[in-house]
């Protein structure tokens, strides 16, 4: 027990200094669980507690961490027409991936945590855990070349606006992830919507556009060099001819599942080596995730599956009604594109912002995938639905809540 | 609502209740395995010196009851002890008989405990008591003789009320908390005076006593109950709080608005039929001496309230981190060697304290720990039992898991806005989400599932409290 003597030698003074009080107790907390004991009530508490809930969705997703970061890099060159393979030239898209993505995701956690820290200090309670969850979120839904300023601003945004000014972890109406994405959305069009926004390392998408590198390639060029390995070279990385940046989305507005076919196939759309958002695409990996979080129970299975039905019927239905290409595309297909899935699995699932009561759930689960279905395919401003389906429901989950409880409430009164 | 003081009527779907030897399916509900429990059911004898009742113990009741006796007076058997000023019917008496010699005050000279060093050999004080027919010198007989107290009235579960004629009694005959006391131990050899006990409450209600049996998988239901008349049986299968009276009640007349349900616990039952059978109050209970941090777990036959220091005496190590539980480890209270066992308390559990950092304790748990949590392999091991210690395995949050507390109370209940309900101190909502229908032991198995580490218990009291307020 060295180690926790020297810790509690060095704790600051709660009156004195408030904020590293509060940062001291974050870490420490996160070191060590507390040794606090019952009082009153219940003499044994379960093991479980927010800190275990927290951790586990973050686990769920490292998969797609580790896969979107690699496929930054892929999609890099693919654009350059280099390294086909998906895994030749292994240590460029992992090093160019790299680049990419820790920025996204020490600037989201900084700002993010710096904010909750403060509010933690400012109100005198102990940092919440939940935007462990939401920073490990946000890096996965952001386009790879999102500039890092609105990055932060997003983050503030809806950390700020969306949460703390809702009383923090718990208390907030909209998911917190999405709202820093819906932020960019709607404050920078242009950096999270077209074709330009999915690959990253190039000032445009232009035919013939060389890469622009920064320092942090030109370092590892040097490792590379005396490793005997490729390296980055700006000169013969351009843009090869044909090349859009499109998503399968955009192109099956254009002329549905046959224009998508040919620029990807299905099974490069199910491992994910495909242009997108950075953790979204690959769906096996998301289904992992997905499966991981059931069977530890740590996500409501029932807006899992709500929201798949919900998404399945109505692209159904859309099949029947078949008024555009896209309208045709058959609905197992529609799962293969975009970020359905990702939704379902991770942003969907968030028990704060979703209904609170297991009825409440499915509606909220099934209107998430119908609304999201039809926002992707009937509507030419935006190309996925599933960020403004589920903002919209959560907005409306508690409206569910309220009517299945007014169930509970008059079947006591007619009991009577 | 116009008829609601009689929830009997026609349109009730349970009303199929009424006929006796339903077997109700309670899918939810989680059972905590701990060590600890006796190795066999005979039942021990233990020195008793010194006993108590505490006002406390009354919900209900005002803090500073009129006390009738001092330090140094000698008692019978059912000698009064004290009486609550509001409601001076109500007598509170003496478990046994021996001498006075403490009268314990509290913060603001509450009184706290009412001491007496029991007689080796016990005196009763004699009764005569009244015959059935006469409902109203029975009431007031319970109310002088002590036996009042036994009878806990819903909503509010507080001691019940004089002027009460209630919808129905309920009497669960089994325990399926943690460590919970064998109840068919309890009742042999008494099965006369349970069953006079249950005529007796029968004759004070003109609905049903309804008895709930142990019908999970495996136990042994004593004949004592299965052969009571006079009764409705009904047996309930499932996890804690399958044994819970609360959830029975809901699953077979549920209580609605304006009623009133009476509930007692068989040991009272039993106090009751002697005094009824025999003309003697003896209050005399089997308690489960139970935990995994003691010598030797085992059965005792003690005086109602007796010291917890004597129960326990050398059973456990006076050195060692314990923490002592006069109840279960869901709704018992903290008690010490100094103090005294709950007027009916038939449990009294040790376990140990958790009051240790653990390193990264909230991610990998080195010690086993039970959890409704699939994030634990615990689904591996369904009938490991635990050691159990009072550590809170992480901090106090505001609510955010859903869902949770719904999967572990078989009710028809939304707990979690229930409590919120009662935090934003909404009547109207309480009411309807079903205040009236719980007491802190339902919902005690929702407060240690928790994830967020909420006070439920405390917080139902205190809604309770508010809508009693209210009238």
């Amino acid at each position: 027990m060295g180690l926790i003597d020297l810790l509690k030698k060095i704790e600051p003074d709660k009156k004195k200094s408030p904020f590293m009080h509060t940062l001291y107790d974050g870490f420490f907390t996160f070191l060590y669980s507390p040794n606090s004991t019952t009082k009153g009530g219940v003499h044994m508490r379960d093991g479980m507690d927010l800190k275990r809930l927290m951790v586990y969705v973050v686990l769920a997703m490292q998969a797609c961490f580790l896969f979107g970061t690699y496929n930054i890099g892929h999609q890099h060159f693919a654009a350059a027409g280099m390294f086909p393979g998906f895994v030749e030239g292994f240590h460029l898209k992992l090093v160019h991936g790299l680049i990419q993505m820790l920025p996204i995701f020490i600037v989201a956690h900084v700002v993010g945590l710096g904010i909750e820290f403060y509010f933690a200090a400012k109100k005198g309670h102990a940092i919440e855990e939940g935007f462990l969850v939401s920073g490990a979120l946000i890096p996965l839904i952001m386009p790879p070349d999102i500039p890092l300023w609105i990055l932060a601003v997003a983050v503030a945004f809806a950390v700020i606006l969306g949460k703390e000014a809702f009383g923090g972890t718990g208390m907030n109406i909209w998911n917190v992830a999405l709202l820093t994405r819906v932020f960019v959305f709607f404050a920078y069009p242009t950096t999270i919507a077209g074709d330009e926004v999915w690959v990253s390392g190039y000032n445009a998408l232009a035919e013939g556009t060389q890469a622009s590198y920064g320092w942090a390639h030109g370092m590892f060029n040097s490792l590379f060099e005396m490793m005997g390995l490729s390296t980055f070279q700006e000169s013969t990385t351009k843009i090869v001819n044909g090349f859009t940046g499109a998503t399968p989305l955009a192109l099956a507005y254009q002329g549905g599942w046959e224009n998508v076919t040919a620029t990807y196939t299905p099974s490069q759309m199910w491992w994910g080596s495909i242009p997108g958002s950075i953790g979204e695409t690959s769906k096996p990996l998301i289904i992992a995730g997905a499966l991981f979080l059931l069977f530890t129970k740590v996500a409501s299975w029932r807006i899992m599956l709500s929201m798949f039905l919900g998404g399945m019927i109505m692209a159904l239905g859309l099949n029947f009604w078949g008024a555009t290409p896209f309208m045709e595309v058959p609905w197992y297909y529609q799962m293969y594109m975009g970020s359905f899935l990702f939704a379902m699995a991770f942003m969907a699932t968030d028990p704060v912002t979703a209904s609170n009561t297991n009825r409440g759930k499915w509606i909220y689960g099934f209107m998430i995938g119908a609304i999201g279905m039809i926002v992707r395919v009937l509507n030419p401003a935006y190309p996925e639905g599933w960020m403004l389906a589920i903002l919209f429901m959560n907005t409306f989950a508690p409206l569910i809540d309220h009517y299945v409880i007014q169930g509970n409430i008059s079947k006591r009164l007619k009991r009577a | 609502m116009s008829t609601a003081s009689n929830g009997n009527s026609t349109t009730m779907t349970k009303n199929k209740s009424v006929v006796s030897g339903q077997k109700i399916v309670l899918k939810k509900g989680f059972d905590i395995k701990l060590v600890g429990a006796p190795n066999d059911t005979t039942i021990k004898t233990v020195d008793i010196n010194r006993v108590a009742i505490r006002p406390i113990d009354f919900l209900g009741m005002s803090p500073i009851p009129k006390v009738v006796v001092a330090v140094g007076d000698e008692v019978k058997a059912g000698d009064p002890l004290f009486f609550d000023k509001k409601r001076p019917d109500i007598n509170y008496v003496s478990p046994v008989s021996g001498e006075i010699v403490d009268i314990v005050r509290g913060a603001k000279r509450a009184i706290t405990e009412v001491v007496v060093l029991a007689d080796k050999q016990q005196s009763y004080r004699s009764f005569d008591v009244p015959k059935l027919s006469n409902r109203d010198s029975v009431k007031s007989f319970m109310a002088t003789s002590g036996l009042w107290n036994y009878i806990n009235q819903r909503p509010f579960d507080t001691v019940a009320d004089l002027d009460v004629v209630p919808r129905d009694v309920f009497i669960s005959t089994f325990d399926s908390a943690p460590l919970a006391i064998d109840y068919s131990v309890i009742i042999e050899g008494k099965e006369d005076a349970f069953q006079k006990g249950i005529d007796v409450l029968k004759s004070l209600t003109d609905g049903n006593v309804y008895l709930g049996l142990d019908g999970r998988a495996g136990s042994k239901i004593a004949s004592g109950y299965s052969t009571a008349t006079n009764v409705i049986k009904n047996h309930f299968k499932g996890k804690h709080p399958a044994g819970n009276v609360g959830i029975q009640i809901h699953h077979t007349a549920p209580i609605n608005s304006g009623d009133h349900i009476w509930t007692l616990d068989v040991q009272s039952v039993i106090t009751i039929g002697k005094m009824f059978l025999e003309g003697k109050y003896d209050s005399s209970r089997i308690v489960a001496v139970v935990g995994g941090m003691l010598k030797d777990p085992k059965y005792v036959y003690v005086h109602q309230g007796a010291s917890v220091g004597d129960i326990l005496a050398d059973n456990i190590d006076v050195n060692a981190n314990n923490r002592i539980i006069a109840g279960n480890v869901l709704t018992g209270k903290q008690t010490t060697v100094e103090r005294f066992m709950g007027y009916k308390d038939n449990q009294i559990t040790v376990i140990e304290e958790g009051n240790k950092y653990e390193m990264f304790g909230w991610l990998l748990p080195l010690k086993p720990r039970p959890s409704i949590s699939w994030t634990f392999p615990n689904f591996l091991f369904p009938n490991k039992k635990f050691k159990g210690e009072t550590n809170t395995h992480g901090e106090k949050r505001a609510f955010v898991v859903t869902g949770q507390y719904e999967s572990v109370l078989p009710m028809d209940i939304y707990p979690q806005h229930l409590m919120k309900a009662i935090m934003a101190g909404d009547f109207e909502l309480m009411e309807g989400l079903g205040i009236n229908e719980l007491t802190e032991e339902d919902i005690a198995i929702c407060e240690f599932v928790c994830t967020s580490k909420m006070p439920l218990q405390s917080i139902l009291r205190d809604g309770l409290e508010m809508m009693k307020s209210q009238g």
